[in-house]
């Protein structure tokens, strides 16, 4: 187990690198050049191209990320130039290593603008994921369970309803109506642990969390159903019913444990991609997560920025993916090793 | 009601005698499953008796109704649509008047069944011994540790070697012979006077189908359970049943001992069933007769006799008595509590003049003209 776990790093290890090239290349293959919107609206000829150099867009591609590849092992400093370190030592700046890089955007290191955004994201995405594997698993079984009847149509059309109106939307509505018009709640602001304390770090993240568990409940409430209902032909629990088991003992010591694997999977993964910040969510709620940031860098033209986001949520989802792979063995022991 | 009759099946068997009742007694027992198309009739009129002790051949090719029956027996039924009617008495109570509960708890403790694959069978993900300890936990108020060791004496009982540590094992450790008498041992933990043995040995191997019906014919009369061996193989019918039922389009076709159902059979599918029968003494080059035709639908099953579409006898009955009438179960020649249904005035005969000596034919590997139709 240990070395197939070592394994699976150093091959995810890989996969970040060429990921990494990929952004890179295909950052360049547009026929902006970044330093401009680096440089700004009223930027002369001279002034790009000293951008240029002091960011490092002046050489190739490839050179550029192996500087990165470089500075994520053992750190670098910027400007990227040593000529224009030497010139103004004062506006240095030291990214030591695990370095992601500079944005000129935000005058800060890659990891400085990740060090205030992961903490918004990670906290919206674990609540958000609580509150939708109970809500989804809860009423999937149950509509499993009324299969047909009035309550599994209700419950299916809800969760329809939910899947398809988009998170913008009922976003929206939380915020106008709930927040705003009704005062239900205070508009939500982000505040973290140390600042508020835990009851009003929950309470702030209680309206986006929710609002993006909606959507997602509603597939997995969907999803819940049909691996119970799938897993409750199965001959070995007609097997479970012949011995006598209770019924609700057949459905929850063994259809939903044989609904798990699938359910597993896509909850890790789901998960994963969560933590790389929930887009539209942050935007409508204002919330300076990892989602925002991509919509600021993606508009601003940021590479590094960029460069980071990906390579943060790559590793999120190759993560995942081990750790989902992990969890197979501890569910199902045909998987396990040996 | 029905046009069958019931009252002549009713009860028989060889141990309803003049204490009435045999310990398992299924009257008129009707499984219909309501369908867009129409209503499936899986089971139509079945009637049968069954002693502690002995052993019942259930054989049909698939989609005659066996497993249905059986299946309802246990009440496995219950929750999904199926309308059911009629009677199944054991040991005097009738199993379809009881309350789900009711039938729940003798579901595993009076009435067991081993199904066909036990790999699909038994949960992938828990132990054969959790399993099995269930099943046992489930009608006695024991503690894990005890049921444990119950899984454990009965993995023992039924030849697993070294019960003590493959009680943990998972099913997909197990060979497949092991899986079967893990599950056997699963339906016999709670000592159950019925066991419904749904094709038991399909999913093995000749060698371990061997093993497997040595096993259930020792813990029969260790157990003193009635046996109810769901099968199409005629060979477990000849080496376990002591009464043989066969099963067409959901009804019994003929029902009596197993000597007189295998050497005096009075019904032409009965026939056919043996005629397809390999013969391993005979010619290498000799081809296997199949019945022609395919087994009819439940939802629209044919006219008068069900077997009639592939019955190669039918000209050998008057009139169109096979397309407009459903043939009562009337007694056989060899006498007994055989009974069959059949049009044919006098089907011993035929079958000692004509399909005996065909059998002998084709085994001796005679050349065979095609005969499909």
């Amino acid at each position: 187990m240990f070395a197939y776990v070592i394994r699976r790093l150093f091959v995810g290890v890989i996969m970040l690198l060429v990921m990494s090239l990929v952004t890179f290349l295909l950052f360049f293959a547009g026929p902006l050049d970044p330093a401009r919107f680096a440089c700004g609206k009223n930027c002369s000829e001279a002034q790009q191209a000293q951008t240029s150099k002091a960011l490092g867009f002046d050489k190739s591609p490839v050179v550029q990320w192996s500087d990165f590849v470089k500075g994520v092992v053992t750190g670098r400093q910027f400007p990227d130039d040593p000529a224009l370190r030497k010139a103004a030592p004062k506006l240095v700046t030291d990214c030591p290593t695990g370095c992601l890089g500079y944005s000129v955007v935000s005058t800060s290191t890659v990891n400085k603008e990740f060090k205030e955004a992961i903490p918004v994201s990670v906290s919206i995405a674990i609540f958000a994921f609580i509150m939708w594997i109970i809500g989804g698993v809860l009423f999937g079984v149950i509509a499993a369970l009324f299969k047909g009847r009035l309550l599994d149509r209700g419950i299916v059309g809800i969760a329809l309803v939910f899947f398809a109106f988009p998170t913008f939307f009922i976003g929206q509505l939380f915020l106008q109506f709930v927040a705003i018009k009704w005062r239900v709640f205070e508009v939500p602001d982000y505040m973290s642990i140390a600042e508020g304390g835990i009851g009003a770090w929950a309470y702030n993240l209680l309206l986006p969390a929710f609002t993006l568990a909606l959507f997602y409940m509603a597939g997995y409430v969907r999803m819940t159903r049909a691996f119970v209902l799938e897993s409750m032909g199965e001959d070995y629990l007609r097997t479970a019913r012949a011995k006598g088991v209770r019924q609700s003992r057949v459905l929850f010591k063994h259809a939903l444990r044989a609904a798990l694997t699938p359910l597993v999977t896509m909850a890790g993964l789901d998960f994963a991609s969560l933590l790389g910040g929930a887009i539209i969510t942050e935007t409508v709620f204002n919330f300076n997560g990892l989602g925002k940031l991509a919509v600021v860098a993606v508009n601003t033209y940021d590479l590094p920025t960029l460069v980071g986001l990906v390579i943060l949520l790559a590793t999120f989802v190759i993560l995942a993916n081990i750790v989902v792979d992990i969890l197979y063995a501890v569910i199902d022991p045909r998987v396990r090793v040996g | 009601m029905s046009s069958s009759t019931p009252t002549l099946a009713q009860g028989v068997g060889t141990g309803a005698g003049a204490s009435g009742t045999p310990f398992l007694s299924v009257r008129d027992l009707k499984v219909h499953f309501p369908t867009p198309d129409g209503v499936v009739k899986a089971t139509d009129g079945l009637s049968f008796g069954l002693e502690r002790g002995r052993t019942l051949g259930i054989v049909g090719e698939s989609g005659s109704g066996k497993s249905v029956s059986s299946s309802t027996i246990l009440g496995l039924h219950r929750g999904s649509r199926a309308m059911v009617s009629g009677e199944i008495l054991l040991d005097g109570t009738d199993l379809l008047s009881l309350s789900d509960e009711e039938m729940r708890l003798r579901r595993g403790r009076e009435v067991s069944m081993i199904f066909q694959d036990p790999l699909s069978a038994m949960h992938p993900y828990y132990t054969v011994g959790n399993q099995i300890a269930e099943a046992y936990r489930v009608h006695n108020d024991v503690n894990r540790k005890q049921a444990r060791a119950r899984a454990i004496e009965m993995l023992d009982r039924v030849g697993i070697p070294q019960p003590d540590r493959r009680v943990d094992d998972y099913p997909h450790q197990y060979s497949g012979g092991m899986r079967q008498r893990a599950m056997i041992a699963m339906g016999l933990i709670n000592d159950p006077g019925l066991l419904i043995a749904d094709e038991p040995t399909t999913a093995l191997d000749v060698t371990v189908q061997a093993q497997i019906l040595d096993l259930l014919q020792d813990l029969q009369k260790e157990f003193n359970s009635a046996i109810v061996i769901i099968t199409h193989d005629l060979g477990v019918v000849a080496e376990m049943a002591d009464e043989v039922l066969v099963m067409y389009a959901g009804r019994c076709v003929e029902y009596g001992p197993t000597k007189q159902i295998l050497t005096n059979p009075e019904m032409p599918y009965t026939w056919g069933l043996l005629s397809s029968v390999p013969d391993v003494t005979g010619d290498t080059d000799a081809r296997l007769v199949p019945i022609p035709g395919n087994p009819p639908s439940l939802l629209n099953p044919p006219t008068g006799c069900a077997f009639h579409p592939r019955c190669t006898y039918r000209d050998k009955v008057p009139g169109s008595l096979c397309t407009t009438d459903l043939p009562e179960l009337t007694p056989a020649k060899s006498g007994g509590f055989h009974v069959r249904r059949c049009h044919l005035p006098d089907p011993a005969a035929v079958y000692a003049e004509e399909v005996v000596p065909e059998m002998q034919a084709d085994m001796t590997g005679e050349p065979i003209e095609e005969t499909e139709k």
